[in-house]
């Protein structure tokens, strides 16, 4: 039993079944990768974990609790936070209202009408956010607009907000993805610092081989909607079936 | 003071301030001069001034800050209108119950309509709080719920007025000489006016105006306060990233319709105080062109700015005063300085955007701004403030760079 459990997960759109019988289990302070070729139905399994699609058949579990049938930010409130392929974050406003936002969230629950207070008042909400800004090295960037960011900087502060919420499982989808090499060697510090600092579980979508060998501590190879293998890192190099897979049955 | 920043308490006095004076400020000129059609302190004008600024600092709440651009507000002034109105009829013409009466039935109106139309975004839900409005208008112009029910509500075409036959429980039908008692406060009547004769000038303080003036600022402090609260801070992530607040677990319905109804209650506020002014209500307040006005003057102000709609509502209504008051003489009054042949043609030309004309002169100042400031007249201001501070900075420089040597 991990701390996510997925069971017989199924999803077809129209006539491709991105998604066939996918069974996986990711153990709990865990950082599990999961791999594949393009199409091979990554994001769409992401995508049925957080309430983005509903699966056809099959379960998903959280900490013993099925997700399906939730809304995104119910199943966000239960401990799952998302980074997604593209930074998603509020570009509109100041980095520092950024991470204001998620640990407002985190204390207030997905609704409440507090129009009584100040922001600039909210002293515990502003600590909060001011020291993930500094774990994230960012602190000097509170007062820029969001949109004004460089896109390694986007990815951080996502990064950033997404921990802020301090959540139980963290779901990365390609997050160094068109990321100069600097700006991946950062990502990849900060999240073995976010591994060793915390009680986390981390699950990463990667194409980059060097991100995945330095991250995870086990990986998941899906090709055609099936998960093929899954081992530690050292026992997938090199795996026969796992070439094949990137490389075509005839390579 | 009351919680609010320097900045902001700077600008709710300025605002004050403005509002208060308004009486001088908006009468520059002699009574007699020619130039007394650009006056705007009449009591009437001013009270349209502050009222159409409460209905846009409202509006401004759910289109500056969630984004969801609603197209069908007027009704919700409308409602209020008739609200009050009905209160006067049946109640008493003090004007406080007849305002918190419109309040309530603006809000309670646009949490249904909200509930409905929120479900989509863009502009789907723009059609349909138009679509809704105009159910409402069409409503209350057939007056088909009177009809249904075989007591008038609004009275249809006519228009909701009163009469001296109105039971008005807590007051009088009709005054001891016969005719309808007058809308007041405490019995403070909100037509009696103060007349002030200053040399060639005169200004007029009128007891509605005032009144109107209070609540505004009121309006406008709650509203700066939404906006600077946390609330105010999620609803500004509802504009910015809907997909991002999904996942940080934030829902999103609650916020927009909460957004909506405190709206729907500022456009009923809007209401009241008009039949507060003036007690008759009647359908084309809900007309989408209304709905389509309040639009215009959040835009052209500034949406999503706290001065911004307030300015947009007094720009748009100072203006439909002026441009519609002109006629074919004054314009030949203008221009007889021009030789004949070309002064008829100016004034040809010039007809076509005065009197009912005036919305031809209005979408151009409207296409003008949103081409050439679309952050409306704020930044414009912002723009003209930042060549002054350029140009003091600049001054410094120079004066740095002269004392340089000399050290
Ligand atoms: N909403 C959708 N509607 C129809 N088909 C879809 C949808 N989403 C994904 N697909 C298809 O499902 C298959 C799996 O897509 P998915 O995005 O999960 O792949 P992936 O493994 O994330 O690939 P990549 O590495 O390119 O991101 C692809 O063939 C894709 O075209
Ligand atoms: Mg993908």
């Amino acid at each position: 039993m991990g701390i996510l459990d997925v069971k017989n997960v199924s999803k077809r759109f129209g006539g491709l079944k991105a998604l066939s019988d996918v069974n996986l289990s990711i153990k709990e302070n865990s950082v599990h990768a999961i791999i594949g070729p393009n199409g091979a139905g990554k994001s769409t399994l992401l995508n049925c974990l957080v309430g983005k699609l509903i699966p056809d058949t099959g379960s998903v579990m959280f900490d013993g609790q099925s997700v399906l049938g939730r809304s995104p930010y119910e199943i966000n409130q239960m401990g799952i936070s998302r980074v997604f392929q593209t930074p998603e974050i509020f570009g509109d406003l100041t980095v520092m209202e950024n991470m204001m936002i998620p640990v407002f969230a985190r204390r207030d629950g997905a609704f409440r009408m507090h129009a009584v207070a100040m922001v600039n008042t909210e002293t515990d909400v502003i600590e909060q956010a001011e020291q993930v800004l500094e774990d994230m090295n960012m602190a000097d960037k509170r007062h820029m607009t969001a949109a004004s960011l460089s896109r390694g900087d986007k990815r951080r502060l996502e990064i950033g907000m997404c921990l802020s919420q301090q959540p139980r499982l963290l779901l990365l989808d390609e997050p160094t993805a068109g990321m100069a090499r600097a700006d991946t060697n950062n990502t990849i510090d900060l999240l073995k610092q976010i591994k060793d600092e915390r009680d986390i579980t981390i699950a990463i979508i990667e194409h980059d081989m060097h991100v995945v060998f330095s991250l995870a501590e086990r990986i998941t190879v899906l090709a055609q909607g099936t998960p093929l293998v899954e081992d530690e890192p050292q026992k997938i190099r090199g795996h026969p079936k796992v070439r094949e897979a990137y490389l075509g049955e005839s390579g | 003071m009351f919680g609010l920043d320097k900045k902001d308490t700077t600008l709710l006095i300025i605002v004050a301030l403005l509002v208060f004076l308004a009486p001088f400020l908006l009468n520059p000129f002699p009574a007699d001069s020619a130039m007394a059609q650009f006056n705007a302190g009449y009591p009437d004008l001013m009270q349209r001034f502050v009222i159409f600024g409460i209905f846009a600092i409202g509006f401004n709440i759910l289109f500056g800050l969630t984004g969801y651009l609603s197209f069908g507000h007027a009704a919700f002034l409308g409602v209020g209108s008739y609200a009050a109105v009905w209160m006067f009829k049946l109640l008493t013409m003090n004007v406080i119950p007849a305002i918190v009466l419109a309040v309530i039935v603006g809000g309670l109106f646009a949490a249904l309509i909200g509930y409905i139309t929120l479900r989509r975004s863009g502009i789907y839900f723009s059609i349909l709080t138009l679509a809704f409005a105009q159910m409402m208008f069409a409503i209350a112009y057939s007056d088909l719920i009177g009809r249904f029910v075989g007591t008038s509500i609004t009275n249809g075409e006519t228009g909701l007025q009163l009469t001296l036959n109105d039971p008005r429980i807590l007051g009088e039908s009709a005054t001891p000489d016969g005719s309808i008692p007058l809308t007041n406060l405490f019995g403070w009547d909100m037509r009696s006016t103060y007349q002030m004769d200053v040399g060639a000038w005169l200004f007029q303080f009128n007891f509605g105006y005032y009144f109107c003036a209070v609540v505004m600022l009121i309006a406008f402090f709650l509203s700066i306060r939404i906006f600077r609260s946390p609330f105010g801070l999620m609803l500004r992530a509802v504009k910015s990233n809907q997909q991002r607040m999904n996942y940080t677990g934030l829902n999103i319905r609650p916020y927009t319709l909460t957004a909506f109804i405190i709206s729907g209650m500022y456009a009923g506020l809007a209401g009241g105080l008009m039949a507060s002014m003036d007690p008759l209500a009647g359908a084309e307040r809900m007309q989408w062109t209304a709905s389509g006005e309040v639009v215009l003057m959040t835009i052209l102000g500034g949406a999503g700015t706290l001065i911004g709609p307030v300015l947009g509502a007094g720009f748009i209504k100072y203006f439909e005063n002026i441009f519609s008051k002109i006629n074919e003489a004054t314009l030949h009054q203008w221009f007889s300085f021009l030789p004949d042949g070309l002064e008829t043609f100016v004034v040809w030309v010039a007809e076509h955007f005065v009197g009912s004309g005036w919305h031809l002169t209005l979408g151009i100042l409207f296409m003008l701004v949103v081409i050439f400031l679309p952050g409306g007249l704020v930044e414009g201001g912002q723009k003209i403030g930042g060549l002054f501070s350029r140009r003091k900075q600049a001054d410094e420089k120079s004066k740095a760079t002269k004392t340089e040597p000399a050290e």
